[in-house]
């Protein structure tokens, strides 16, 4: 939590002007009931219309002069508490952009997109809040009581006995008050998913008819809503009540204990009014700060998700070499990796020289991309070593590795913009020459001059290009970068074969000594490389050429033989 | 603001709560009376402190427990207030969010289709809540507020008429300053939105794709982008932010300036000599301060109001669509598995037919395969079967009695359906598989998740058949989720079975294992398959070719392949290119 207020360091002139200033506010309107009293007990009771008029203009001036004050405070507390939420969302950007792939799959992206922006809304609203009004209101309380005091103790006493007891209740009404919420907004969101299930999976509750078994869970989640909804309900009610009776009963008592004052003659009459009209004022911003707690305990409960996510230590670290000279370009020595417990590749090793192309192959979830995040060091292996060019992939900086392998992600994505910002999206400027070419390698060029050239417009998450489109546009993307070692994660599933087998033949014409890996479900796709490896279940369970596995491997014929289809036929 | 037709209905729904009503208004009445009632007392009691020994000790002491003895009560009046509002309001919402969850399972699926989740989530969340809130609590507050209002104003005319003139001339002012600054705010406030929007998108975009920035070593280059999103997001919300802060000050301004009115009339009709006295300039100060409140309150009622009549217009028009025809009730006369369609036709729009008179026949215990290129009507088809959708033209029939004169219950029960799009929900992989068949042993359930071939990965899951799997089945690859399916349809062995592209996302070795599980599961079973692979169809004793809502072929695998037809180049464009390498 600490860490948050670092972002404010920036403000620190503001954050500490803005209450200063409402001090002053403060300061000036609990002047007002000392100047009442002084009209009171000097101008009424003395008939002096002169002095009721200069202090009717002292309370209008006061008023002005809070207004000032006000003014000022609220621009420097806007100012500070935009300020610090920009640079706290900047900091968590860039923060995100440290983290590793097990990083991210632990945070996971929605809620990061979430700390990102309601968390960080939520806490600039706690942070511009608690400068402008939560110093102001115990300002106000305070200031009024001490004022009282100064007025006369022993009624003030009476008077100042009940805040404490106030403060307590409100405090027991709030506890209760968040734990009963949580459990609301626990309960809410449980029907709301039942509604959202229910709506996308229709059609499969429909055809297995348990419509009324659906409706009859939803009721009882409903109810159970109800119910803590209602208690919540009766809890929060008593607030506004309690703290009336409490409030009324001590300015009775200080009433009370000023006419015994004013029946010795040590107190005026003014000066009770004086004293009334503070404790009136002392209600009014208990109040206030009943409704702000809860404003800042949701700041506040957003600024420790935000604060877990700032914490979080980047898991991989990088060194500060490159690329050594070697003709290996890849090399797995007895590598192991488990993600959350669960072993996803056990004992790889694998050997790969430079400018030869390596086919991963198997079924879903056999661990081919495993092998892939590896090389890219996107997760780091739990045993083992790999090293690249001669190097272990440890001592690469972030940046060389990153020059050195040019990856393919399954998914596709492409990010809004410009064509040409997205191929060189990472790699600084590219020029037009290589980028044409990279898409021409990629069979991409076609349909990209149909679109309007580099400078055609990529929307959102690219969705104005189809997923094949996508896919050739993400390998144009890797290509352009001319990496030494170029990853293709089942890159082209959404091609057709013709396409698919053109695409791959003209990548080779495009460098001819840059290594390539290539993991694909399509026996087509890997078949002519030189060596194909085959995963089943985390282990290499055959390696070698095409004609060999078919003789040597079960898995590969089995794989083989189930997309070979009717070539039989022909 | 609103029309008559509306306000019927509301009021329809919340008769019910109408004698609530009645007794919050009357509650509302009470507590002003009786709250407003209290500074008056600490004024009479101000005016017994007149001077040394000149304290009426005894009137005090009644005037003061008079004033326990109102508060008290009024606190009572506004704690059953309260409390009975916010009951009527749960209770409201609560009916709401049932009737509008029960409503979807009676809606048409073209309507379920052709709305976004979205959109009907949104019924049921924001706009029932924002409706019997600001109904309610609008209406307690607008209550309240007036009887408060009413009640200061009488309490001041009691005392003082002109200065309660001083009082209702000025305070107005306050309100309109309020007005003004949020009106000039407005601007400000959707600059704030859109750029806010703006930063939202490129933060969902980036960080979502955060793994594919980090591959591509952009994270600088992303930084500096949204830098300056950052920096416009600032700016705005800067503006808006510091603009909006000044309601509070202003109104605070003029109050001072109200205040000192009053104070400055009172205190010159208190020298003056005409009836008041210093007690009553007290009470006076209290009831400015007061006044103001109320009117605050009820400019905020007017928005809410208005928000929950546009609430009610969008919950009204979901729970008056148009259900589902009634179900037919001819389901004893059901004989067999036979499966009929005879001249049917049908659309999704009345002028774009998409199917026209299609003829045929599965008799019971026969596969046929539907294939074709997209958008050629296969999916329609599953849906016309499954009666997710009625005919416009012809029939189809089940066991010799119409769809349509059966219950859908009865007809849908007959079918096993496996779809591409899968469909997981929170909770665990056994209740995941449990779906078609409620209360099955777990025997039963790893069953037929072996016969899915789903039982390794599940084995393998931290929990096993006790993973909670997240909402849309978290972390599970799309080919687990297809097996989760398929269990599913393994464990209640239907009478005859309806897969949709129920493969596509497995691997082809799992896939024909998955092949021969369906094999026996629709051995001597009505069966009808559609595919993308063609692979997955050679089997089947008839395969109906499908191009923009006709059949164009039927056949059998060789009999189309000989045809060299429409079938044949479909085959071949599969297959055929694969080879060329």
């Amino acid at each position: 939590m600490k860490k948050l207020l670092k972002y404010l360091k920036k403000y620190r002139a503001q954050s500490i002007l803005a209450p200063l200033l409402k001090l002053c506010e403060v300061a000036l309107e609990i002047a007002v009931p000392f100047i009442v009293s002084y009209m009171i007990d000097n101008g009424i009771d003395k008939g002096d219309k002169g002095f009721v008029i200069r202090c009717f203009l002292l309370l209008i001036l006061f008023g002005a002069l809070g207004f000032g004050f006000a003014i000022v405070a609220q621009y420097f507390a806007a100012k500070a508490a935009t300020g610090f939420s920009a640079d706290l969302r900047g900091a968590l950007f860039r923060h995100i952009g440290k983290l590793s792939y097990s990083d991210l799959d632990k945070f996971g992206a929605s809620s990061l997109i979430t700390n990102m922006t309601s968390d960080v809304t939520r806490i600039q609203n706690g942070v511009n809040l608690t400068l402008r009004l939560l110093l102001r209101s115990p300002f106000v309380v305070f200031g009024a009581v001490a004022a009282c005091f100064v007025i006369s103790v022993q009624p003030a006493l009476r008077f100042a006995a009940a805040v404490p007891v106030l403060l307590v209740f409100v405090y027991v009404i709030m506890l209760f008050g968040m734990k009963l919420y949580g459990k609301v907004q626990e309960k809410l969101s449980k029907t709301v998913r039942a509604a959202k299930e229910n709506l996308d999976g229709v059609r499969v509750i429909r055809a297995f008819g348990i419509e009324e078994r659906e409706k009859a869970e939803f009721d009882k989640d409903n109810k159970a809503l109800l119910k803590t909804q209602l208690s919540s309900g009766r809890l929060s009610a008593l607030l506004n009540p309690v703290t009336l009776v409490i409030v009324n009963i001590a300015v009775a008592a200080l009433m009370y204990s000023g006419a015994v004052k004013v029946s010795a003659g040590t107190l005026t009459q003014g000066e009770v009014v004086a004293m009334y009209n503070l404790t009136v004022m002392v209600l009014v911003e208990l109040i206030k700060l009943a409704d702000l707690t809860i404003n800042i305990t949701k700041a506040l409960s957003s600024a420790k998700r935000v604060s877990a996510v700032l914490d979080a230590k980047p898991s991989i670290e990088y060194g500060e070499k490159g690329a050594d000279d070697s003709d290996v370009a890849v090399k797995f020595d007895d590598v192991s990796l488990s993600y959350g417990g669960v072993e996803a590749l056990s004992h790889i090793d694998l050997e790969l020289k430079k400018g030869q192309t390596l086919g991963i192959t198997g079924g879903t979830g056999s661990g081919k991309s495993s092998i892939l995040s590896l090389i890219s060091r996107f997760y780091d292996a739990d045993g083992g070593k790999i090293t690249l060019f001669g190097r272990d992939i440890k001592e690469y900086s972030e940046e060389n590795l990153r020059k050195t392998v040019g990856v393919v992600p399954q998914r596709a994505a492409l990010f809004a913009g410009t064509l040409r910002e997205n191929l060189s999206f990472g790699a600084g400027e590219i020029n037009d020459d290589t980028l044409e070419k990279a898409l021409a390698a990629a069979c991409a060029l076609d349909f990209v001059r149909d679109k309007g050239g580099l400078d055609c417009k990529v929307e959102q998450n690219g969705r104005n290009f189809s997923g094949g489109q996508k896919q050739r546009l993400c390998v144009a993307r890797a290509l352009a970068r001319n990496p030494r070692i170029l990853i293709l994660d089942d890159s082209s599933s959404a091609l057709d074969y013709a396409t698919d087998a053109r695409m791959r033949s003209s990548i080779f014409e495009y460098s001819k000594d840059m290594t390539v890996i290539i993991a694909a479900q399509r026996i087509s796709s890997v078949r002519n490389s030189d060596a194909i490896a085959v995963v089943d279940d985390g282990k290499i369970v055959g390696y070698g050429k095409h004609d060999e596995l078919l003789s040597t491997c079960d898995i590969y014929k089995q794989i083989y033989v189930s997309q070979k289809g009717g070539e039989d036929d022909e | 603001m609103m029309n008559k037709a509306l306000l019927k209905k509301i009021l329809q729904r919340i008769k019910k709560q109408i004698p609530i009503f009645a007794v919050i208004m009357v509650l509302s009445a009470l507590f002003a009376g009786l709250s407003l009632y209290i500074p008056k007392l600490f004024g009479g009691a101000i005016d017994l402190l007149t001077g040394r020994d000149g304290v009426d000790f005894s009137a005090l002491t009644v005037i003061l427990i008079k004033i326990a003895v109102f508060s008290a009560s009024a606190a009572v009046v506004q704690y059953i207030m309260t409390a009975l509002a916010n009951r009527a309001a749960y209770k409201i919402t609560a009916d709401l969010r049932k009737e509008t969850f029960d409503k979807i399972h009676t809606l048409p699926m073209s309507y379920l289709d052709s709305h976004p989740t979205g959109d009907t989530l949104s019924r049921f969340t924001n706009d029932a809540e924002t409706f019997s809130d600001g109904l309610l609590l609008g209406f307690t507050q607008l209550f309240s507020g007036v009887s408060l209002i009413v009640g200061t104003l009488i309490y001041m005319l009691t005392i003082k008429p002109s200065v309660t003139a001083v009082v209702v001339l000025l305070t107005p002012l306050s309100l309109f300053t309020a007005r003004l600054i949020a009106k000039k705010t407005f601007g400000m406030f959707s600059k704030q939105t859109s750029d806010t929007a703006a930063q939202t998108a490129y933060i969902t975009e980036t960080v979502g794709e955060q793994k594919t920035v980090r591959a591509l070593g952009a994270e600088a280059e992303a930084a500096a982008k949204f830098d300056k999103y950052n920096e416009n997001l600032r700016r705005s919300s800067m503006k808006a932010t510091f603009f909006s802060s000044l309601t509070n000050p202003s109104t605070r301004f003029i109050n001072a300036v109200v205040y000192g009115a009053v104070a400055l009339t009172g205190a010159l009709s208190v020298i003056a000599g005409g009836g008041m006295t210093v007690g009553a300039l007290a009470s006076f100060l209290a009831y400015a301060n007061k006044y103001t409140k109320p009117f605050n309150e009820i400019s905020g009622v007017i928005a809410e109001l208005q928000s929950a009549f546009a609430c009610a217009e969008r919950i009204f028009g979901f729970l008056e669509q148009k259900e589902e025809a009634p179900d037919g009730k001819r389901d004893n006369e059901i004989k067999s598995n036979d499966v009929k369609i005879d001249d049917m036709s049908f659309s999704y729009l009345p002028d774009k037919p998409l199917i026209k008179h299609m003829d045929f026949d599965a008799r019971e215990g026969k596969h046929t395969a539907i294939v074709g290129p997209t958008g050629c009507g296969k999916t329609t088809l599953i849906n016309l079967l499954m009666r997710f959708y009625d005919v416009t033209g012809g029939s189809i029939s089940v066991g010799g009695v119409d769809v349509r004169d059966m219950s859908r219950r009865a007809l849908r029960c007959r079918f096993g359906m496996v779809l591409q799009d899968t469909w997981l929900r929170y909770g665990t992989v056994a209740d995941n598989i449990a779906v078609s068949k409620p209360g099955a042993s777990r025997e039963e359930i790893i069953g037929a998740a072996k016969a899915a071939h789903a039982h390794g990965f599940i084995t393998r899951l931290p929990d096993g058949y006790d993973t909670v799997i997240g909402e849309d089945g978290g972390g599970l690859s799309a080919g687990q989720k297809q097996l989760l399916c398929i269990a599913r349809v393994m464990l209640c062995r239907p009478d005859m079975l309806i897969l949709d592209e129920a493969t596509s996302s497995i691997d082809t070795v799992t896939e024909k294992k998955i092949q021969a599980a369906f094999d026996a599961l629709t051995e001597g079973r009505t069966a009808f398959i559609v595919a993308h692979r063609l692979s997955t169809v050679l089997n089947a004793d008839e395969i109906l070719v499908m191009r923009s809502g006709d059949i164009v072929e039927r056949g059998t695998h060789a009999e189309l392949l000989n045809k060299r037809g429409f079938y044949y180049d479909l085959y071949q464009s599969q297959f055929k290119q694969g080879k060329q390498i």
